[in-house]
């Protein structure tokens, strides 16, 4: 039985076949309208999180299974002081599988090292999000063709968000992949993500403006920065509208650039340029969709 | 200059740095063990000033001496048969540790759900450094138990 709790938990031919299997579905949705007939998702979701949730759910209805779980902490046991232990022992009587959202750090691991079900992490406080850098891989892969040969900027805040620091993970294990990060002073990758860049000789740079640098790029990775990161109101109020994607600036993009975000935006993308066939961060939601389908299947071996 | 005797079988660690040695003790179960153990504090040490030695009656093979390289992999161990030194074993650091560190990381899941191990895994053998094996944070010397 296999859990799904970092995205680097799945080798790249693991990837391949699980996002040829979401291309598949992509294409031939019937074909897998009843392949989980029977079967029952627990979403468990400490803290609210509607859209990861909602994603979840409807994989799993999209393949014939049916749904449980709660949304917030305060609905399950753990507002009784229940350890996740021994709610995942639980869930196991009642589900097949589990998607498994918590605020604390590392919570999904200790569900999955207890679980006779398989535990897929829904994201876990600041720490690790794999569904969604497996969505942002779909997103590229199928709208591009492949996973290498890019040059990536990745934009806003490059401190605190796991998505970034997952993604650049994962996208580091394909060829010729250069990256470019664009934050302000404040919001740099990690001192130890840098590390690791330099220590495999992987290509990339660091800029401030967006500006100078939008003509080089294959894809325009945008990040929000999350007010709930900062300790300090005034930190945040500073460095909220740093960066402002608009058509003006899109003018500068190439023509088949992509421009991807994991949801939800704030201010970071104009609303003008949603209508731009280059912004796919809606069709990144459908993607999202289409890779815990494939998820679901391969975890529960009826892929 | 006070004076402790040589062991027949076992251990003496020697160099570890002053002040370090009940730590030593607790962590490798010494107070669990009813053999006989010497602790020097504070001995004269050309090389360190003052250092701290212990020596360990038992069997050779009943100490798991892993955690010494994390505490500190300038420690000498001298194995003992037969009152004389057979071997100088060389520390190596441990891949996973359980309950010897504490993770700090308020975000944790360890923070709270108290019955869980405290478990970290060797993320840099040159850098000497473990990552909790839940949130992936980086042990600082103050993790110590």
């Amino acid at each position: 039985m296999r859990h799904l709790m970092n995205p680097m938990d799945f080798s790249v031919e693991e990837l391949n076949r699980l996002f040829d299997l979401a291309q598949d579905i992509e294409a031939h949705p019937d074909v897998y309208a009843h392949k989980c007939d029977g079967k029952k998702l627990a979403t468990c979701f400490y803290e609210p999180s509607t859209r990861t949730r909602l994603s979840f759910e409807t994989a799993m209805l999209n393949l014939g299974g049916n749904v449980i779980g709660f949304s917030d902490a305060a609905s399950s046991s753990a507002s009784k002081g229940e350890s996740v232990s021994d709610t995942i022992r639980v869930i196991s009587c009642f589900a097949d599988i589990c998607a498994m959202r918590h605020p604390k750090e590392g919570a999904p691991m200790v569900a999955a090292s207890r679980s006779s079900i398989p535990v897929i992490n829904a994201g876990d406080g600041g720490h690790q999000h794999p569904t969604q850098t497996l969505t942002d891989l779909l997103t590229i892969r199928a709208l591009k063709g492949r996973l290498d040969h890019f040059t990536i900027g990745i934009c806003g805040d490059l401190k605190f968000g796991r998505t970034v620091h997952s993604l650049v993970n994962a996208l580091a294990r394909y060829a010729d992949i250069h990256f470019i990060f664009i934050s302000p002073e404040e919001l740099r990758i990690p001192g130890y993500l840098r590390d690791k860049l330099n220590e495999n000789g992987l290509s990339f740079k660091e800029e401030v403006r967006l500006e100078d640098v939008l003509p080089q790029l294959d894809l325009l990775y945008m990040t929000r920065v999350q007010r709930e990161r900062f300790f300090n109101e005034e930190d945040y109020v500073r460095l909220k509208d740093f960066y402002i994607l608009n058509k003006e600036k899109m003018e500068l993009a190439k023509e088949d650039m992509l421009v991807l975000h994991p949801l939800p935006r704030v201010n970071e993308i104009s609303v003008e340029v949603d209508d731009d066939p280059r912004a796919v961060y809606f069709k990144q939601v459908q993607y999202g969709v289409y890779v815990r389908m494939a998820l679901i299947l391969t975890l529960l071996e009826l892929a | 200059m006070l004076n402790v005797g040589k062991i027949e079988e076992g251990f003496v660690l020697d160099h570890i740095p002053a002040g370090k040695s009940m730590s030593i003790y607790y962590h490798l179960g010494l107070d669990k063990l009813d053999c006989t153990v010497a602790i020097i504090k504070n001995a004269r040490s050309r090389v360190m000033g003052r250092k701290d030695i212990i020596k360990v009656e038992c069997d050779i093979n009943s100490l798991n001496l892993d955690v010494l390289a994390v505490i500190d992999h300038t420690i000498t161990v001298n194995v003992i048969k037969n009152a004389e030194i057979v071997e100088k074993r060389e520390l190596v650091l441990p891949k996973e540790l359980t309950d010897i560190m504490k993770c700090r990381n308020p975000r944790c899941i360890t923070s709270i759900e108290q019955e869980l191990p405290h478990i970290f895994y060797l993320a840099d053998p040159i850098k000497e450094l473990y990552r909790c094996k839940y949130c992936d944070e980086k042990n600082s010397e103050r993790d110590f138990n």
